[in-house]
C-alpha cells in the first residue's frame, strides 16, 4: 500500500534526511555554539556560571540536561529586550507573543534568523504539497503574531505565489479562494471550518475551488476536525507546530505520510519531560515539550518550557526524513487559552479587571464556538463600589472592561455583569475558564 | 423631608431574580410602595420606594444584594393634559435634566406621583418649590 497521501517531496534532503549519527554530531557542535552565544545574555551567563557550564564542558548531547530551563516568567522578568543577544543594528524584525499579564513577550530576528525561519516553513510546506506553480493564501493575522509573516516568507521561499489575505472578513476570503484559484490555504483549523460554513451558504461545492492543500497551526485540533475539513473541501490538511518564543511556525510539521510532525532537529532539540519532576518521560509517553534552539542569533533560547503536552515519536517514516517526530499537542500544563488562534492567559483578563477596578473582582471566562468561530465571554461579579443606579454608568463600566481586555489580549470579550456571589466558588484551585467548545483531542 | 430615599439594586436579567428581592422584603414585612425596572438584555437596575428604607437596605445587603440609596423627588402630577408639561417647563427654564423618572398612583385619585432622579436633587427641589410645585414628603408617601 502506498503510504503517501500526496506526492512525497522534500525541500532540503541534505538536512532532512541526514544520517542520524551525523545529525547528532552536528547538534553537539551547534549546542556548544548556542551555549557560547547565549552567554551574551546576562540571565544565561549567570545561570551557566552557577552551574559551572562552559561551551567546552558540553561533551555529549546528554550534557543538555545540565543546562538550566527557561520559562515564560524568565522572559517576562527581563522585559522588554533582556533575552536579546545581538546589538540593535543586527535586528531586522521584532515580533511579540502574549505575555501572561499586560505586557507581551518580544522576540527579535536577525537577517539570518529570518532566512532560517523561511526555510523551516518551506520544509513543512513542501512536505505537505506546496510547489512553486501554486497560489497560497495566508489567512493568519499579519502583525505581531508570528503565524502570518512566518508562513508568508516560507511560501515565497518555496517560490509559490502568496496572497497575504490576513485574518477576518470571511466573505472576502472566500472570494479570494474562488477567484484567485488558490491551491493552498494557511489558517487555523477552526477558521477553515468557518470558511466552509460561508462556502456552503453560497452553494459552493469542493469541485468549484482549485484548493488542494491546507496547512493548519496556531491552535489545538483533532482528527475529527481534519476529516470534516478534508471532506468538505476535498483537500489534504497538514498540521504544523511552532511558537514565537522559539522562532514561530516551523519547529515541526507533517509530511506526505502524516506519521506525526517531523522536528527540524538540525536547528532544535526537543525534549519531553514530566512537568512536575522535569525528568525525561519514558520513550513515547506524553510530557511537556522543552525546546532548545541551536542556531538562533537574535534570541538564543535554552531548554524553553513550552507548557505544551505532546509525545515524541520514534521509528522510521516512509518519507525518507530521518528526524524524530512529535504528536499533536494534547493540552497545556498551564491555563493558557487559544482563542481564534491567539494565545490568551486568564491572568491577562485579570490584569484588565485590575486596571478598571483597582482590585480584581470574581470572574469566570467562558469559551464557545458557535458557527465554528470562537467566542469569549467574561462574567464579572458586580461590586458595591462599581454599582451605579444609572444605566449609562453601568454600560460605561462594561465597555471599559471590554476595551481593557482587548487592549491587553487583542481579543474581543463579551462582558457580562453578574450578581455578587453568583459565580461558583470552588474549594480547591479556582476554575477561571469554562471551555464549552467541545474539543476532544485524540 | 421633601427628598425621598430610593433603593437601587443590581439584578441579572434571568428568571427568579426579581422574586429573590421580593422574598427578602416579604420575610422582613416590608411593603413596596412602588418600583421601576430599567433593564438590558443581560442585567437591570431595580429601583424601589419602601417606607423603612434603612431596614430594607440592611436586609437586602445581608441577603447578598448590591444596594445603593439615592435621593429622588416624588412630585404630584395633575391628571389632566399638561400636568407633566407644567413640571418639565420649570425644569427646562432652569436647565435641569432628568436622569430618569417613573410614575405611580396612590391614595389620591385626581393626581399621579412621579419619581424624578436628578443629578442635583437639592437644587431641583429648590427650583420646583420656588415655582410652586411642591414635592410629596416621605411622610405623605408612606402614610
Amino acid at each position: 500500500m502506498n503510504p503517501f497521501l500526496i506526492e512525497n517531496r522534500i525541500f532540503d534532503p541534505a538536512a532532512e534526511c541526514m544520517d542520524p549519527a551525523e545529525r547528532r554530531g552536528l547538534q553537539l557542535e551547534r549546542l556548544r555554539n548556542a551555549v557560547r552565544h547565549a552567554g551574551n545574555i546576562p540571565f544565561y551567563r549567570q545561570k551557566f556560571k552557577e552551574a559551572g557550564i562552559t561551551p567546552e564542558s558540553i561533551r555529549s548531547l546528554d550534557d543538555l540536561r545540565r543546562l538550566p530551563f527557561t520559562t515564560k516568567q524568565d522572559l517576562r522578568d527581563h522585559y522588554p529586550f533582556g533575552f536579546f543577544a545581538v546589538p540593535r543594528s543586527e535586528l531586522v524584525r521584532i515580533h511579540a507573543s502574549s505575555g501572561t499579564t499586560g505586557k507581551p513577550t518580544f522576540v527579535g530576528y536577525t537577517r539570518n534568523d529570518l532566512k532560517l525561519w523561511s526555510e523551516l516553513c518551506a520544509r513543512f510546506l513542501v512536505g505537505g504539497g506546496l510547489t512553486p506553480d501554486q497560489v497560497a493564501q495566508v489567512s493568519f493575522g499579519y502583525g505581531l503574531f508570528t503565524g502570518g509573516f512566518g508562513l508568508h516568507y516560507g511560501i515565497e521561499r518555496v517560490g509559490a505565489a502568496v496572497i497575504p489575505a490576513s485574518s477576518g472578513n470571511t466573505q472576502r476570503q472566500v472570494l479570494l479562494l474562488k477567484d484567485a484559484k488558490v491551491n493552498t490555504l494557511i489558517c487555523t483549523p477552526s477558521y477553515a471550518l468557518n470558511l466552509i460554513d460561508v462556502l456552503q451558504d453560497q452553494g459552493l461545492k469542493p469541485g468549484d475551488l482549485a484548493l488542494r492543500y491546507a496547512h493548519f497551526g496556531g491552535e489545538q485540533w483533532t482528527e475529527d476536525m481534519r476529516k470534516a475539513i478534508e471532506e468538505a473541501l476535498g483537500i489534504r490538511a497538514f498540521n504544523n507546530y511552532g511558537l514565537s518564543e522559539i522562532i514561530g511556525p516551523g519547529v515541526s510539521g507533517e509530511c506526505a505520510a502524516r506519521t506525526g510532525m517531523h522536528i527540524q532537529e538540525d536547528h532544535f532539540i526537543v525534549e519531553c519531560v514530566n512537568p512536575q519532576t522535569l525528568e525525561p518521560v519514558a520513550p513515547g509517553e506524553e510530557g511537556e515539550l522543552v525546546i532548545t534552539a541551536l542556531t538562533k542569533e537574535a534570541c538564543p533560547i535554552i531548554r524553553y518550557r513550552t507548557r505544551d503536552l505532546a509525545r515524541l515519536l520514534e521509528g522510521d517514516c516512509p518519507c525518507g526524513r530521518t528526524t524524530r517526530r512529535m504528536s499533536r499537542v494534547k493540552g497545556r500544563t498551564d491555563d493558557m487559552m487559544i482563542i481564534r488562534g491567539v494565545n490568551v492567559f486568564p491572568s491577562q483578563v485579570e490584569e484588565a479587571l485590575l486596571r478598571v477596578g483597582g482590585t480584581a473582582p470574581h470572574y469566570v471566562i467562558e469559551l464557545y464556538r458557535p458557527h465554528n468561530l470562537d467566542e469569549a465571554v467574561v462574567k464579572v461579579e458586580m461590586r458595591p463600589q462599581e454599582f451605579s443606579d444609572k444605566m449609562e454608568e453601568l454600560h460605561r463600566l462594561r465597555d471599559r472592561i471590554s476595551r481593557e481586555i482587548t487592549g491587553i489580549t487583542g481579543i474581543h470579550f463579551q462582558v457580562e455583569l453578574v450578581e455578587p456571589n453568583s459565580l461558583e466558588r470552588s474549594t480547591g484551585k479556582v476554575k477561571r475558564v469554562i471551555d464549552k467548545r467541545g474539543l476532544k483531542i485524540d | 423631608m421633601k427628598l425621598s430615599k430610593q433603593l437601587s439594586l443590581f439584578v441579572e436579567n434571568k428568571p427568579g431574580s426579581l422574586n429573590a428581592v421580593c422574598q427578602v422584603l416579604k420575610d422582613h414585612q416590608i411593603n413596596i410602595r412602588t418600583l421601576s425596572l430599567a433593564d438590558t438584555q443581560q442585567f437591570g437596575i431595580l429601583r424601589l420606594l419602601v417606607k423603612e428604607h434603612e431596614k430594607a437596605r440592611a436586609a437586602l445587603e445581608a441577603a447578598g444584594f448590591i444596594v445603593k440609596s439615592t435621593d429622588v423627588l416624588a412630585l404630584p402630577v395633575s391628571d389632566r393634559p399638561g400636568g407633566l408639561a407644567d413640571i418639565l417647563n420649570v425644569l427646562d427654564r432652569n436647565q435641569m435634566s432628568v436622569e430618569y423618572m417613573y410614575a405611580f398612583t396612590f391614595g389620591r385619585s385626581e393626581s399621579a406621583v412621579m419619581v424624578f432622579r436628578f443629578e442635583e436633587p437639592e437644587k431641583a427641589l429648590q427650583v420646583l418649590t420656588e415655582a410652586g410645585v411642591p414635592a410629596v414628603s416621605e411622610i405623605e408617601l408612606f402614610a
